[in-house]
């Protein structure tokens, strides 16, 4: 939190909330040492930046690639070295290649630590969607989506706590058509951090400024507020995890 | 003697025909055989299931082979990407069939085609759209649902390096599907940057073993699709002039 906070500061203060680099910063807090992660395309991209020093984090991507480095300088540039997004990368010290075939084994075989992705909503049981509105007319695309929520022991999701529109998100049951039922364990948004769990949706933890009424003014679901012993984050909730292989 | 060399990717791509179903190694560009996809655009075989996990951008390779009408329906995982032209015109028209598949099934399809396996469970994709309509089967308290195996008739691939009985290794992430193509089709054509003596290859590095290979075409400086897109290249080039002549040829300024 220390960090967030000190960046909140030098943010103008009309801002409300954690802004996108704010939120990827505090869902880093949570990667923790030697974890292997892979990281959804956009905002939870930004969440390799923000790890803290000291963590060695081995990063996945689905289309061939453990152990991805960051952006390629003019002279590394290969056209054959990409991430999932179809962006040049690196490949660090110590990385490997391997087909997709096996590179989806380590998604579905539940070897992969924590994923970070994006919604368009989140119900309250942790059903997540977010790769299709269901529209008639749109092109239906799913990519690894799926199975990553299927696969992965822990499925972050980093999102805005509303639609652009300012409708929730967060609802009781997801209207648009699925990418997983029960695959979501903690969601960071613009407002807060919640957790899933058997009793429901407990907020654990309040951006600066923010209030619990704020939240769930913005919530369609009622909220477990979780925020007890100074933010102590620890102790007060059980992540859901039932729906996983345990190790 | 074995040699599984031929001549040229137009004589590599002669025996695909109408109907069947191709298999296209790469992700996005990165591992794209785009010149064997140009001979089967030259070739003209129709009506064909193409397996990929995109659909090509621009109007070059896989983009440019949809665009000539060639392709009946195509099985993916993502069917939109940047610079994704032809596909969607074409799909909201409903001129082309689309098979959307989660690419980790996607791989796991053609995996199992490859290895004998006809179908398999798996807990991706359970309570969503794309498990309408397939059998579900619940394993140790969990739901899975059953997946068919892709097979191919051929697999357009595009390796690193090659010896002649058709070993392979890959440059990067360009690795993507080629090797599980390799196996899932019953002919596999293979161009590769760079043809090698026996021997070369250490065997602890064979990425894909030569059983899985049928025909090697050396292709030493393959164009690479988003340089053709940047600069606005289509395929085939002579697609306008053709177009001109067949006019002209119609209008009798040149006997045919």
């Amino acid at each position: 939190m220390s960090q967030v906070a000190k960046n909140q500061k030098l943010e103008a203060t009309t801002q409300i909330g954690w802004n996108r680099e704010q939120m990827a910063q505090r869902c880093a807090q949570d990667i923790e040492d030697g974890s292997y992660v892979n990281l959804g395309i956009g905002i939870p991209e930004k969440v390799a930046q923000y790890v803290p020093d000291g963590r060695e984090v081995i990063y996945h991507t689905e289309n061939g690639l453990l152990g991805m480095g960051n952006s390629p300088s003019d002279e590394e540039l290969d056209a054959d070295l990409i991430n999932a997004g179809k962006k040049a990368v690196t490949a660090i010290p110590g990385a490997s290649y391997f087909h997709h075939g096996d590179s989806f084994a380590m998604i579905r075989g539940n070897h992969i630590d924590v994923c970070v992705l994006g919604a368009m909503q989140v119900s309250m049981k942790g059903d997540l969607a977010n790769w299709s509105t269901g529209a008639v007319d749109a092109i239906p695309a799913v990519g690894g989506a799926m199975d990553l929520v299927a696969g992965v022991k822990t499925i972050y999701i980093l999102t805005q706590h509303t639609t652009k529109t300012g409708a929730a998100k967060i609802l009781p049951e997801c209207t648009f058509p699925l990418t997983g039922q029960k695959v979501v364990n903690r969601i960071y948004s613009d407002l807060c951090v919640i957790d899933v769990t058997e009793n429901g949706l407990v907020l654990i933890e309040l951006a600066p400024g923010i209030s619990f009424d704020y939240v769930q003014e913005r919530t369609g679901v009622a909220l477990i507020n979780g925020l007890s012993k100074k933010n102590n984050i620890a102790d007060n909730h059980i992540v859901n995890t039932t729906h996983k292989a345990q190790q | 003697m074995i040699d599984k060399r031929v001549a040229s990717c137009v004589s590599a791509v002669a025996d695909i025909k109408d109907g069947d179903t191709v298999m296209i190694g790469g992700f996005g560009e990165a591992g794209s055989p785009i010149e064997l996809i140009h001979a089967l655009i030259d070739q003209g075989a129709k009506n064909l299931t193409v397996i990929n996990n995109n659909t090509g951008s621009g109007r070059v390779g896989l983009a440019a082979l949809i665009e000539n009408g060639q392709v009946a329906k195509m099985i993916c995982s993502y069917p939109r990407t940047a610079n994704s032209l032809v596909f969607p015109e074409l799909y909201r028209s409903g001129k082309i069939e689309l098979e959307l598949v989660p690419q980790g099934t996607l791989a796991e399809r053609i995996r199992a085609g490859g290895a004998g396996i006809p179908a398999f469970f798996t807990k991706t994709s359970v309570g969503t759209p794309l498990a309408d309509g397939k059998e579900l089967r619940n394993f140790e308290g969990d739901d899975y649902v059953m997946e068919r195996s892709l097979k191919a008739d051929f697999a357009l691939i595009k390796a690193k390096q090659a010896d002649r009985y058709g070993n392979l290794t890959y440059n990067k992430t360009a690795r993507n599907f080629a090797p599980i193509m390799a196996m899932a089709a019953t002919r596999t054509l293979v161009q590769v940057n760079e043809m090698v003596e026996l021997g070369d290859l250490d065997p602890e590095n064979v990425i894909t073993p030569g059983i899985f290979v049928n025909a090697l075409i050396e292709v030493s400086q393959p164009q690479q699709e988003s340089q053709l897109v940047k600069d606005g290249i289509t395929y085939p080039e002579v697609k306008a002039s053709a177009t001109n002549s067949l006019e002209k040829i119609n209008s009798g300024a040149i006997q045919a």
